[in-house]
């Protein structure tokens, strides 16, 4: 049996926030299913299974929320998945209920992907005690940050590079009315001189804490017939992952990383990504993993992806603009980053992206990572049906 | 490679295997106790880590206590190179679907599925209520054993069941669960015996209850000519599907399991007469309302493993039970069994397995729509 | 999509009631958590100041501390290996903030300290010099808190710099 064409008909997301609070978590999930829903111009019968995803259940506290998710979603007497694999979630969430589609199993599956994590407290859910090891990290960026810093003493990059990365995503969230941080007033110059969390980096290169959720509607042939706006077509996907700690892993540019990007490219016979692919939305909660996933996705060659940042390829006018909706760095519900980069990514070869649309989107990579580096799982989408 | 038969893409458990389990672990982390199992599987396929399409585990980080505790035990598949692998933060039963959907793509060939719980780090009846509604169910801590006497209780007012009965579907599991070196509770006693006993929950006492278990289990999956080349006597995946119903107990007739049915039907299980069950029914009384969702007679063999009344490590019950019937198949004692597994509070969410062995009727049913 | 209000107002007999926006429920849960063999045996020779790593049969890379798996090749590592308490800071960081519910002293130098004989960096602090002099490649040697030794990575207070030269890069640019 051959594998189906998937389409994305559908997708909704909420405005991400550092808390909503008018809102319980079933509010907050539903509001984004409701919008790929009115987007798919399909009710809540014409869904067949519903797979959902996200980060640790200690950020809201509630164990296996799927089960309490049920009816608010319209699971009832359906199917339904709950995925986590870390940060990456919200996208291999996303390729969870495409493989549904492509092998047939159901016709047209609802994925969502959120965070309400002002419900209990992120950075205490990312920094619990692991057993038996000293309580170092204090959130995600203390683990990241000395990877930065060998990936600056690896290149030789100049240290604003990280800045420059962080302005230009809080610029483009500006034209992103679902981003978390909307900071009209903000310049290169304060975003370089903010205070340093975990040296390198600094406050304004990290990404916000949010609540968020991000839905998408997937389906096939016949589904994306009916659309009543064009579709994104999944042209590739793939998911790897890596242990978290091995002698002689590569930090910097996991190759998990490298792998994915590769089946990925296959899949969707892409040869050189920085010339064939329109724009990227890649994970990056921290600036200066803009430059390394650059290189590890092989839009640039080793060592030199700050040099793209640098003249300012990445840029919403530039030759390849990475996050036009604004990132990570704009909005992090955890759980549902990675599914936001996905939709962004199929918004984008639909023409629906609004003010930060980039003209002339064909294809489009959507990225997501997890855990200690070590979990990826990414997307490539494109306006044309795949011919296999 | 592109071949439309059907039968080139069914899938077959090829492998099983699991821990012994016990109420304690103290001297080994996850990882060692999943090693062992992992290691199991492989050689009983000839198959390493590296040459596997897909893994895929389930685990709870709630159990564990850990936040990410999943990465903890990817250290025992040895992940290098890269390997394609995702999680479920569910039953390794649901991890199981995963990856049969995968291979039901074409993407893979081959899968790994594993997961393991220890009970033992924390006070699994607290934590089972973090699953709960947490704005007007899980304030009120309705453990899991009171929300299994509600449905008991609601079981004996409707006249479908009475405490002798219930006595007897103990004795009967742990009695049979003495062939299953692996099962933690082996033997009963008489049910009179039991039933002088006090309760736990009225009206449930301890013997309706589920030991507290850490345990492991794996199972390896493989489709088409890779399953016939991988075991003599491959279980085959004739149908697969899962159900979720409304999560507020009190909406639901706690006397019946229309997820189940659904699911069975999807599967397929009422097509043909089924050899032996395996049951996710860590309460004896939910056994009750499983059979009668499944027409389940007592001509059909329940739990000849001694199911989870007999050993009951959360979060592999279920894909235990799965490997189980497959088992059966693969030691050809059985020619079509059906398999269950469930989540949530009073058997909210289930899936149902129906395998057969080469010989059995064909023809594949997995809620396809 | 119908608003709360709208909800609410369709019915009468909560008319004029406030809704519940917002609940406080504390949680609390215990775990008594096992280190499992392989940590056991490194958690138990920290008191005699001992640093016992483990070697995988296969691939033969050392990890400090022992993970009872050798994450690539998936066996038990299974050779235990005393190793001195002299490393290399692979990479660093300077961490400004502390998470809620750690009592440590802010700023603080958390490091990838490459022990000598190991693969993989021990995540450790470092201390007693001026964090502006931490770099990658830099000499650095256990510091014991007499006060607090048993069987935890507590019994470890820091590294600091020995003095020493920096180390070759290619004794360690594998390992970062």
């Amino acid at each position: 049996m051959s594998k189906q064409p998937v389409a994305v008909v559908g997708v909704g997301q909420t405005k991400h926030v550092a808390a909503r609070q008018d809102v319980s978590i079933a509010g907050l999930v539903r509001e984004a299913a409701v919008r790929a829903l009115e987007d798919a111009e399909l009710g809540w019968a014409d869904v067949d299974a519903v797979v959902i995803g996200k980060a640790p259940d200690f950020f809201e506290g509630v164990m296996m929320p799927e089960l309490y998710l049920a009816e608010a979603l319209g699971a009832v007497g359906k199917p339904m998945l709950r995925v986590h694999t870390a940060g990456s979630v919200g996208g291999s969430t996303a390729l969870v209920a495409a493989n549904l589609v492509a092998a047939g199993v159901h016709g047209t599956v609802l994925t969502v992907a959120f965070e309400k994590q002002s419900e209990s407290n992120a950075m205490w859910g990312l920094s619990l005690p692991v057993p038996f090891q000293q309580p170092l990290t204090a959130g995600a960026g203390g683990f990241f940050a000395p990877h930065v810093r060998a990936y600056m003493r690896r290149t030789g990059a100049p240290d604003t590079v990280g800045s420059l990365v962080a302005f230009k995503d809080r610029r483009n969230a500006l034209k992103n009315p679902y981003a978390h941080l909307h900071e009209r007033e903000l310049t290169l110059e304060q975003v370089q001189s903010s205070p340093m969390l975990w040296d390198p980096i600094r406050y304004s290169e990290t990404c916000p804490s949010s609540d968020g959720a991000c839905a998408l509607v997937l389906t096939g042939d016949r589904g994306a017939a009916r659309a009543p706006r064009p579709p994104a077509w999944v042209h590739g996907g793939a998911m790897r992952s890596e242990p978290t700690i091995f002698a002689g892993k590569d930090y910097v540019s996991p190759q998990a990383g490298r792998d994915c990007a590769a089946d990925v490219y296959r899949q969707a016979g892409i040869t050189d990504p920085r010339r064939q692919i329109d724009l990227a939305e890649i994970y990056v909660p921290f600036s200066w993993y803009e430059p390394m996933w650059l290189e590890n996705l092989g839009f640039a060659d080793q060592g030199e992806g700050w040099k793209l940042v640098e003249a300012g390829v990445t840029e919403m006018d530039g030759d390849l603009p990475v996050n036009p909706s604004g990132g990570v760095l704009s909005s992090n519900p955890i759980g549902a980053s990675g599914m936001i980069r996905f939709a962004e990514a199929a918004l984008q070869v639909r023409g629906l992206a609004g003010e930060h649309q980039i003209d002339g989107a064909r294809r489009a990579l959507g990225h997501a990572y997890g855990g200690g580096a070590q979990f990826f799982s990414m997307w490539l989408v494109g306006s044309e049906r795949p011919d296999h | 490679m592109s071949s439309s038969r059907r039968g080139d893409r069914d899938v077959a458990v090829v492998a099983f295997a699991q821990s012994n389990h016990t109420r304690h672990t103290d001297q080994l982390s996850e990882v060692e106790l999943v090693m062992p199992v992992l290691h199991d599987v492989l050689k009983q396929t000839g198959l390493t880590a590296n040459r596997i399409g897909f893994t895929c585990s389930g685990s709870s980080d709630y159990l564990a206590g850990r936040a990410f505790s999943f990465t903890m035990a990817l250290d025992g598949v040895g992940a290098w190179p890269p390997i394609s692998e995702s999680h479920v933060e569910m039953d390794g039963a649901w991890a199981l679907y995963e990856a049969w959907v995968k291979l039901r793509t074409g993407e893979a060939d081959t899968a790994l599925v594993y997961s393991y719980g220890k009970s033992s780090p924390g006070s699994v009846r607290d934590v089972l209520t973090r699953q709960l509604d947490p704005y007007t169910l899980a304030p009120l801590w309705p453990d899991s054993i009171a929300l299994a006497a509600l449905q008991a209780q609601a079981l004996v007012d409707a006249g479908l069941t009475d405490e002798p009965r219930l006595a007897a579907t103990a004795v009967r599991s742990r009695r049979a669960a003495t062939g299953n070196p692996h099962a933690q509770l082996r033997g009963s006693a008489d049910a009179d015996e039991l039933l002088r006993e006090p309760y736990e929950v009225e009206p449930l006492r301890r013997h309706d209850c589920p030991p507290i278990s850490d345990g492991v289990a794996a199972v390896i999956l493989a489709a088409g000519d890779t399953a016939r080349q991988l075991h003599a006597n491959p279980a085959w995946i004739r149908g697969i599907d899962h159900r979720i119903e409304a999560h507020q107990p009190g909406v639901r007739d706690l006397t019946e399991s229309p997820s189940t049915r659904l699911a069975a039907v999807a599967a397929g299980a009422f097509d043909a007469p089924l050899d032996a069950a395996e049951l996710h029914a860590p309460f004896t009384a939910q056994e009750v309302v499983l059979r009668r969702a499944l027409d389940l007679d007592d001509r059909v063999p329940v739990n000849p493993s001694g199911g989870p009344l007999a050993a009951n490590p959360v979060m592999a019950a279920g894909l235990i039970r799965i490997g189980e019937a497959a088992a059966l198949i693969h030691r050809g004692e059985a020619h079509r069994v059906l398999a269950h597994a469930t989540s949530g509070p009073c058997l909210q969410q289930n899936l149902v397995a129906v395998l057969e062995s080469s010989e059995g009727p064909h023809g594949t049913r997995g809620g396809a729509r | 999509m119908t608003t709360a209000a709208e909800l609410l107002a369709a019915i009468p007999e909560l008319a004029g009631v406030e809704p519940v926006t917002r609940v406080t429920i504390p949680a609390r849960l215990e775990y008594t958590h096992s280190p499992g063999s392989a940590q056991t045996r490194f958690l138990n020779a920290l008191p005699d100041k001992r640093l016992v790593a483990e070697r995988c049969p296969q691939c033969t890379r050392v990890y400090v501390p022992p993970r009872g798996a050798c994450p690539t090749c998936g066996i038990a590592t299974s050779e235990q290996l005393e190793l001195p308490h002299t490393g290399t800071v692979t990479t660093f960081c300077i961490v400004n903030i502390a998470a809620r519910g750690l009592n440590i002293e802010v700023p603080y130098c958390y490091a990838y300290v490459l022990l000598d004989g190991a693969h993989v960096g021990l995540h450790a602090r470092v201390g007693d010099t001026a964090y502006a002099d931490v770099h990658i490649g830099q000499r650095v040697e256990a510091v014991w808190d007499e006060t607090r030794l048993g069987p935890s990575l507590a019994s470890i207070s820091h590294f600091r710099p020995t003095g020493e030269p920096d180390a070759d890069p290619e004794s360690y640019r594998r390992w970062m």
